[in-house]
């Protein structure tokens, strides 16, 4: 395998799925036409959605999902004492996602609203890094295959990874959007990590906060212009609790 | 010779989620045979309470990611039915195109990478890109084709993005809608490939009559709400899609199960066939006879044959589709609307099978109640019977336990089961 002209080594991978839809996981088979090309940048040693095939010697381990029972604890503990780089692999695995939704209660009622009086184990939903230490997070609700790409294969040639640190306006206002702002609608873009090429504004819903927080961002000034548009306080504190991304942020607003 | 065994397989590979199979023979018969579904329950219907309408289906999309376009259009049309909005016709329109992309992506997925390594006996689809490159090749340009029509109608392949209350957010240019045309025509060829390499492979003979649940509206080949049927004649409405249900637990799984009038039934693409088979286009009609495929079917292992002949059907449709978006001026596909209280099912066929979500609102529509049956629940009481007949025919015939392994896995990736949906 060739790499601007440097050999590498195929990089053995591993790919698994905690509480979550699988939806990270899909992501990798798709961007069909350059799939055979990344396929084979990697040795895929576990992967148990595509293939029958598992050892557990693989380097690299993408982590998708967040953690809600206790026989996942040990299943994770057990992945990071293997894997050389662990990798929190979407939204669920990077700040719980949607699973956190269901902390608003306790949690016997969850269970007792689903199954009635059936016993099931389920404890609070927790992101990765609760658990185990994390080396690389690539956040999105899904992940861009794209960002994955350029993530492995930078951990491949032992590159450096950085996500965008700018939010997601900058990319949204480059391509000519109209602001959701001004129709009347509260959009995360403003606060929220950038690299998902503003997919949501383009077409027409606001930003969600999947990526979570960005680096460069003004937390009161958000808060100030949804205030200033007269727009509801209570749908920003709906959006912001979404995907758990801004549960640092919430505590501090209310 | 009498034969001991016992399999089990824990967390099969190459479906979507986490369950087991466990067999056992004692003394040439068996003894037990068990469907187990372990995945981590999730808990959608409360996490669903309290949120707004509006943000509803981008919520209960992340219940699956290969059908999050199936899951946030039930959740719309139940907030519609629910709220009384009628959306635009070219608003549906484009929703059952989402629909389209979304069933042919993840019938390619199933087909390609999930079912035909059992056919070929290999552990995945890597080493098939070695030995049939080219067959390969024709499936991930059928799953790249479902993707971009998802993509061009939703904003994403994954988790749609312009689906909303009332219609879409945004309308497919036509020029993408011209591109989109373009390709359906261009990848005809790979899925006669598809086509043709099916014929190649041998399909189980295996029969247990069952009762096949489905959709229907009479006029189309149903995606998107209708009637509830079944072959053995049962027909409901939309709303009581309890009695269609009869969803209860058992003691070895996380998932729960469903009967209607037998001890259970079927959903997904051999249920709609068995159901619907005459608004089938022509072109799937013929592949459907051609494969030997006629209502009323009842060896599962044919759902992958029915998968097959629907990805034709789409190929037909969506061109038609397209057309009709092409000749309308896409200026009004959302309807403006009120929130309000109210209480309504919406159904729709999802990839595998007829999904069901129901929602309750309060006068500012926030989601007071929530209750989601998914496809796989719907089937996991007929996998779990198929295999208790299976598993008895094989040991029956004298197969050994790798055989009877393999029947069996190949038995279940024939239903191309959504365990982390069925656990919501
Ligand atoms: S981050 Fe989103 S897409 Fe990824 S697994 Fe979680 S819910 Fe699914
Ligand atoms: S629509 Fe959202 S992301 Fe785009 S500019 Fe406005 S606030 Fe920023
Ligand atoms: S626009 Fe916001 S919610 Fe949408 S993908 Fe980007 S970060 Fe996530
Ligand atoms: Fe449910």
């Amino acid at each position: 395998m060739n790499h601007l002209g440097f050999k590498i080594d195929k990089v053995k991978i591993g790919s698994f799925d905690f509480t979550c839809c699988e939806g990270c996981q899909l992501q990798l088979a798709n961007k069909e036409s350059t799939l055979p090309a990344f396929l084979g940048l990697l040795d895929i040693r576990n992967f148990r959605e595509i293939s029958s095939e598992r050892h557990d010697d693989y380097d690299i381990a993408l982590v998708e999902g967040s953690i809600t029972r206790s026989d996942e604890v040990e299943r994770l503990k057990a992945i990071r004492a293997q894997a050389k780089v662990l990798i929190a692999f979407g939204t669920c695995a990077c700040f719980g996602g949607v699973n956190n939704l269901k902390n608003k209660i306790p949690q016997d009622e969850a269970v007792k609203v689903v199954y009635g009086d059936k016993k099931v184990e389920t404890m609070p939903s927790m992101k990765i890094s609760d658990i185990v230490s994390v080396d690389l997070m690539i956040p999105g609700c899904p992940v861009s295959k794209a960002e994955v790409e350029r993530i492995v294969v930078g951990v491949v040639t032992r590159s450096p990874n950085n996500l965008p640190k700018y939010p997601v306006c900058v990319d949204c206002k480059q391509k000519l959007n109209t602001c959701l702002f001004d129709l009347g609608e509260v959009c995360l873009g403003p606060v929220t990590k950038a690299g998902c090429d503003a997919v949501c504004p383009t077409g027409k819903t606001p930003c969600l906060g999947c990526r979570g927080p960005s680096d460069d961002m003004n937390f009161p000034s958000f808060i100030q212009i949804v205030k200033e548009k007269n727009l509801s306080l209570d749908e920003m504190q709906e959006k912001l609790a979404f995907y758990n991304g801004f549960a640092d942020y919430l505590d501090h607003e209310s | 010779m009498k034969v001991d065994f016992n399999i089990d397989i824990h967390h099969l590979p190459r479906v979507e989620g986490h369950g087991n199979i466990h067999i056992s023979v004692k003394n040439g018969t068996l003894e037990k045979a068990q469907w187990e579904v372990i995945e981590t329950p999730r808990f959608f219907e409360m996490m669903l309470r309290g949120v707004s309408a509006e943000r509803a289906s981008f919520l209960t999309s992340r219940i699956c990611g290969i059908c999050s376009i199936s899951h946030s259009l039930a959740s719309i049309r139940t907030l519609e039915r629910a709220m009384e909005i009628e959306p635009p016709e070219a608003a549906k329109t484009i929703r059952l195109l989402a629909m389209h992309g979304e069933t042919l992506q993840s019938h390619a997925l199933h087909l390609f990478f999930l079912a035909a390594p059992d056919f070929l006996d290999m552990p995945s689809a890597v080493p098939i890109l070695h030995s049939h490159p080219e067959i390969v090749k024709a499936g991930l340009l059928l799953k790249e084709l479902g993707n971009e029509m998802s993509i061009a109608t939703t904003g994403r392949a994954t988790h749609p993005v312009s689906l909303v209350l009332g219609g879409v957010s945004k309308a497919p240019s036509k020029q993408r809608l011209k591109e989109l045309k373009e390709m359906i025509l261009k990848r005809r060829t790979a899925l006669d490939r598809t086509t043709d390499f099916f014929r190649t492979l041998s399909i189980p003979e295996f029969v247990r009559e069952t009762e096949f649940i489905s959709l229907r509206n009479g006029k189309d080949y149903p995606f998107i709400g209708g009637d509830l049927v079944s072959t053995d004649g049962v027909v409901r409405d939309e709303n009581d899609y309890l009695l269609m249900t009869n969803e209860y637990l058992t003691d070895f799984s996380t998932s729960k199960f469903t009967r209607v009038s037998r001890q259970s039934s079927a959903a997904g693409a051999l249920a709609r066939f068995n159901n619907n088979s005459r608004l089938l286009g022509h072109r799937a009609h013929d592949i459907a006879a051609s494969f030997g495929l006629e209502p009323i079917c009842h060896n599962p292992f044919m759902n992958n044959i029915a998968q097959l002949v629907e990805c034709h059907h789409i190929f037909e449709n969506a061109e038609m589709l397209i057309e009709s978006l092409l000749d309308d001026d896409l200026q009004e596909i959302r309807t403006p609307y009120k929130l309000k209280a109210g209480e309504a099912t919406g159904a729709v066929e999802a990839p595998r099978g007829v999904l069901y979500h129901h929602m309750e609102t309060d006068d500012k529509g926030k989601v007071l109640k929530a209750d989601c049956i998914i496809p796989t629940t719907q089937n996991n009481a007929n996998i779990h019977y198929d295999l208790q007949a299976l598993a008895a025919e094989a040991v029956k015939d004298g197969k050994t336990d790798r055989e009877t392994e393999k029947l069996c896995e190949m038995l279940v990736r024939s239903y191309d089961p959504c365990i982390s949906c069925s656990v919501h």
